[in-house]
């Protein structure tokens, strides 16, 4: 089924939570909005279920307006960060009970609801109570219990947020595997970018209540639309300085900055595997500690001006032959994003 | 608090002094009056026994029984609707509500007495009409039971509440988005979930009604075959110096307190 916002406001009290919020997502996607705590990802996703009420904007579902509806009429599956189990049932009648309030006999019910616990890899685990299963056990209980009235759109908040990091893995891995064999158009919260990337067809950056970015893993970290995105994607370097003769200059390293006008300050963000250093007198930057990290090195320069830069190589790259600490070395940016600075103008 | 208290064990003199003190404290306070009510009871048990199947005894005992079964009935569906829109409701004059609900707790129920016979009874404020339907509140059995239901008043709203504050709002949202009308939420879902305070609140409603004195004798007026309870019955039975009937009423009314507040420890316990 297909999601249409529209111009999503919401304020708690003072709060200001979604600022004109606007996103589509295709029938059969898998999307991910990414962003840091408290950036209204969540809410976004409580108002397309209508757990929340958005103050003014539209959410079409399947190209019906839905905003009015409560959410049980939404025919929404919703996954709770914290699994939100019926902790008085066992996990067969959690799982069943989507169909119990929809009037399906009990042997129905029963059938249904086993089919589904085998999908999430918990066959024989019906009569189970809630507290006695694994955190990452749950949450497929909650998953299977979303699933079983047959939503057409499936919101995840957080999906593996209390989980921890091996169960994670497992689950990411899963929940992809599920949606490629169900296409059950869904949308899932996450903070974690690996999670993001690794799952869902296209990534939603919000922020501070805006949605920043909307495109597939690899627009978002080869094309960031704004500043922010460029920033909160990937392990980056992000300097400021003033554009002079063209280039925006950095404590000896200039870089052109054809974008930016003579004695505007600039933001340059380099992702630390876009930066190539190598042995060389007289070079820009000097090597000020180097850590190894298995199959990686870390490659900490600093500039003239004391500010570090940070370069990720393969270990035993040919680069790093003669970097050392103490050592001068070139500079070279592969890849590299200039902003207007954000903050006060830089005057001359 | 047990693992807090096991952290720091109780030693030296100071603390043997403090101990000592304490436990010389409760037997004065508590023990020794419950062992003198005892030994009373083991050097008499034929009189006793005698007194407490006299008709008007057992009326008192029949007409606390009631009572209590009829508060908890009433406290049950106003202690789990209350707690509801006290914790769920978005209503105005929640707050008010939520003040006006501890009151019994803070005031004496004596004065209660009397202003509810200000209200209902013969020269109050709705006496006449009341008695023109034929409705005897005040010095009738139906006294008894508001004086009761005003003193329980709080006890299972507030279990209710600070459980459902635990709960919070999550497996509620869960079965909205899985289709469930709003009954059938507080059916299958809250309901259900509040078993534990409904049974708590419960148990303090029964130990109140059964010991409840003030509101009862100023509004049911302690009438013998009419509106007297146990604890009223031990009132006038003390002040007739019949010791058996007050006695044996009190033993009973001791031996109901105890085995309530075992279980409402094994609850805590379990907890």
């Amino acid at each position: 089924m297909t999601i249409r916002v529209q111009g999503l406001h919401k304020a708690f009290g003072a709060t200001t939570v979604l600022r004109d919020v606007s996103l589509e997502v295709g029938d059969g996607e898998l999307v991910a909005l990414l962003g840091p705590s408290g950036g209204g990802k969540s809410t976004i996703l409580r108002v397309i279920a209508g757990l929340e009420q958005a103050d003014t904007g539209e959410v079409w579902l399947g190209g019906k307006r839905v905003d009015h509806l409560d959410p049980q009429a939404r025919g929404v599956g919703f996954v709770f960060q914290h699994y939100a189990l019926f902790r008085h049932m066992s996990v067969a009648e959690n799982v069943a009970f989507g169909l119990r309030v929809r009037g399906i006999d009990a042997q129905a019910r029963r059938e249904r609801a086993h089919a589904l616990l085998d999908r999430v890899g918990l066959g024989g685990l019906g009569g189970r109570m809630p507290h006695e299963l694994s955190g990452g056990q749950r949450q497929r209980v909650a998953l299977a219990r979303a699933m079983a009235p047959e939503p057409r759109l499936l919101l995840l908040d957080e999906p593996f947020g209390a989980v921890d990091a091996k169960v994670r893995e497992e689950l990411r891995r899963w929940l992809r595997h599920l949606h490629d064999q169900l296409h059950t158009t869904s949308i899932f919260v996450t903070h974690d970018q690996e999670e993001a990337f690794a799952v869902a067809d296209r990534v939603m950056i919000i922020r501070d209540g805006r949605l920043e970015q909307a495109g597939t893993p690899t627009e978002i970290l080869d094309a960031p639309a704004t500043e922010f995105v460029s920033r909160f994607v990937g392990d980056v370097n992000t300097l400021d300085g003033v554009v002079e003769g063209g280039a925006l200059r950095l404590g000896g390293l200039s870089v052109p900055a054809p974008e930016l006008q003579e004695g505007q300050a600039g933001r340059l963000v380099v992702r630390a595997y876009d930066i190539k250093l190598w042995r060389e007198e007289g070079g820009p930057a000097v090597v000020h500690r180097l850590v190894p990290l298995g199959d990686r090195v870390r490659v900490e320069a600093r500039l003239a001006d004391g500010r570090l830069l940070t370069a990720l190589f393969p270990q035993r790259s040919s680069l790093l032959r003669g970097v050392e600490h103490g050592a001068p070395v070139a500079v070279e940016l592969t890849r590299r994003w200039i902003w207007p600075a954000a903050g006060p103008a830089a005057h001359q | 608090m047990s693992a807090v208290m096991r952290a720091a064990p109780v030693r030296g003199p100071l603390a043997r002094g403090l101990l000592g003190l304490t436990w010389t404290w409760v037997f004065v306070v508590v023990l020794l009056p419950m062992l003198s009510l005892l030994w009373a009871g083991l050097r008499a048990p034929g009189p006793i026994a005698a007194a407490l199947i006299r008709p008007d005894v057992l009326h008192s005992l029949g007409l606390t029984l009631v009572i209590t079964l009829l508060t908890v009935a009433f406290t049950l569906v106003f202690g789990a609707a209350g707690g509801i829109v006290l914790v769920r409701g978005r209503l105005p004059g929640r707050r008010l509500l939520d003040a006006a609900i501890d009151l019994p707790l803070a005031v004496s129920p004596v004065m209660i007495g009397l202003a509810f016979l200000l209200l209902i009874g013969r020269q109050g404020l709705f006496g006449p009409a009341l008695s023109q339907l034929g409705v005897q509140v005040a010095f009738a059995p139906l006294g008894v039971l508001i004086g009761t239901l005003f003193v329980t008043l709080p006890l299972t709203v507030r279990e209710v509440a600070v459980l459902l504050e635990e709960l919070g709002t999550s497996e509620e949202e869960a079965a909205a988005t899985l289709g469930a009308s709003r009954w059938q939420t507080l059916w299958w879902v809250t309901l259900p979930n509040l078993r534990e305070a409904l049974v708590g609140g419960t148990l303090l409603t029964v130990a109140r009604s059964l010991g409840e004195f003030g509101a009862v004798l100023v509004l049911g007026g302690a009438i013998a075959m009419r509106t007297s309870t146990a604890t009223t019955s031990i009132h006038l039975a003390i002040e007739e110096r019949d010791l058996p009937v007050a006695t044996g009423l009190s033993l009973l009314l001791a031996a109901a307190s105890i085995t309530l507040v075992s279980a409402l420890r094994r609850r805590g316990g379990a907890a």
